[in-house]
């Protein structure tokens, strides 16, 4: 079994509203560092074994886990899971 | 001349057409989510609401429903469709329109009757004069409509925008008259051949004149001329 943790965030240019409304708290909290915020999403996968495994969690980002229309995301397999 | 209005776990709406559709004299019935059989149908709505919980996007699951596989060749046919607030999420997320909808600009489920503007559209859903301000509830989340400068050019070029938000007297503010912030003030577009119209607003509830109003009816109405051919 391997494990993929997948970041879906919107495309460069997609104005994100989640991101732009933390953004201002923090300056507004002081936090004058802080140049961009992007708020994404977070997905795990636990998947068994099989052929043409990474292109086949690759296709459930197009199809479901995100909108190619205006996210990407990124997928990175972890160590499999302890069974 | 039947609409078929579809069901899917978390439409909240679908009795509002329902109920627009009866008092305008048009015949309706309820479509299964589960169903694939849309014949007897001369148009199908998708309601407002929050299938499959809006769970990883709003309209992402709804999608996939077994109906939906229907509903695109019924369109593809020429059928007309219709989709609604949730509805017209769903028809973005099955790529039977372009764009994508993010969350309101500012974060805010947004409640409200607001004015919009007919534009000069190909669309047989909406026959009324280009200039037209109706005045339509918003009740909303994630309305703010969003395409690519190309597919927004293209839109406009085409007649595919039908419906925009404006100012009360019809004119639309230099930073934008959208009060969820979606791009070029799109309210509602339809497809390239315009038989698949999708709006953030609820023309079905201002249909009843003792209820609400009647800016609705001529987004029910349009279409029952148009296939009748009146």
């Amino acid at each position: 079994m391997a494990r993929y943790e997948i970041f879906v965030t919107y495309k460069q240019g997609i104005f994100d509203p989640p991101g732009a409304t933390a953004e201002r708290a923090l300056a507004s909290l002081g936090y004058d560092e802080v140049e961009s915020v992007k708020i994404g999403k977070y997905i795990r996968l636990e998947v068994a074994d099989g052929p043409n495994e990474l292109a086949r969690v690759a296709e459930m980002c197009d199809k479901l886990l995100a909108n190619p229309v205006i996210e990407e995301y990124r997928i990175v397999e972890t160590e499999g899971a302890a069974r | 001349m039947t609409f078929g209005v579809v069901r899917f776990p978390g439409s909240n709406c679908e009795q509002d057409i329902v109920i627009a559709c009866r008092y305008l004299g048009i015949d309706v019935d309820y479509v299964w989510h589960g169903d694939t059989d849309l014949s007897g149908f001369d148009a199908v709505v998708l309601p407002g609401g929050f299938s499959y919980g809006d769970y990883i996007r709003t309209g992402a699951v709804a999608r996939f429903s077994p109906v939906m596989g229907e509903v695109v060749r019924f369109a593809e046919r020429g059928g007309p469709v219709l989709g609604v607030c949730n509805g017209f999420q769903i028809l973005t997320e099955a790529h039977m329109l372009p764009g994508a909808m993010l969350r309101n600009r500012g974060l805010k489920f947004i409640c409200e009757t607001v004015p919009l503007r007919v534009e000069h559209n190909i669309c047989p859903w909406v026959d009324l004069p280009e200039g037209t301000v109706v005045r339509i509830p918003i009740n909303h989340n994630e309305g703010n409509f969003t395409a690519d400068p190309e597919t927004l050019a293209r839109l406009d070029a085409n007649g595919q925008i039908v419906v925009r938000y404006c100012e009360p007297d019809g004119t639309r503010a230099p930073g934008g008259s959208a009060p969820n912030g979606a791009a070029d003030d799109i309210a509602g577009i339809c497809s390239e051949r315009g038989n698949v119209f999708g709006l953030m607003p609820h023309p079905e509830r201002v249909c009843d004149p003792e209820a609400s109003g009647t800016d609705g009816q001529p987004f029910f109405t349009s279409i029952v001329a148009h296939m009748a051919g009146v």
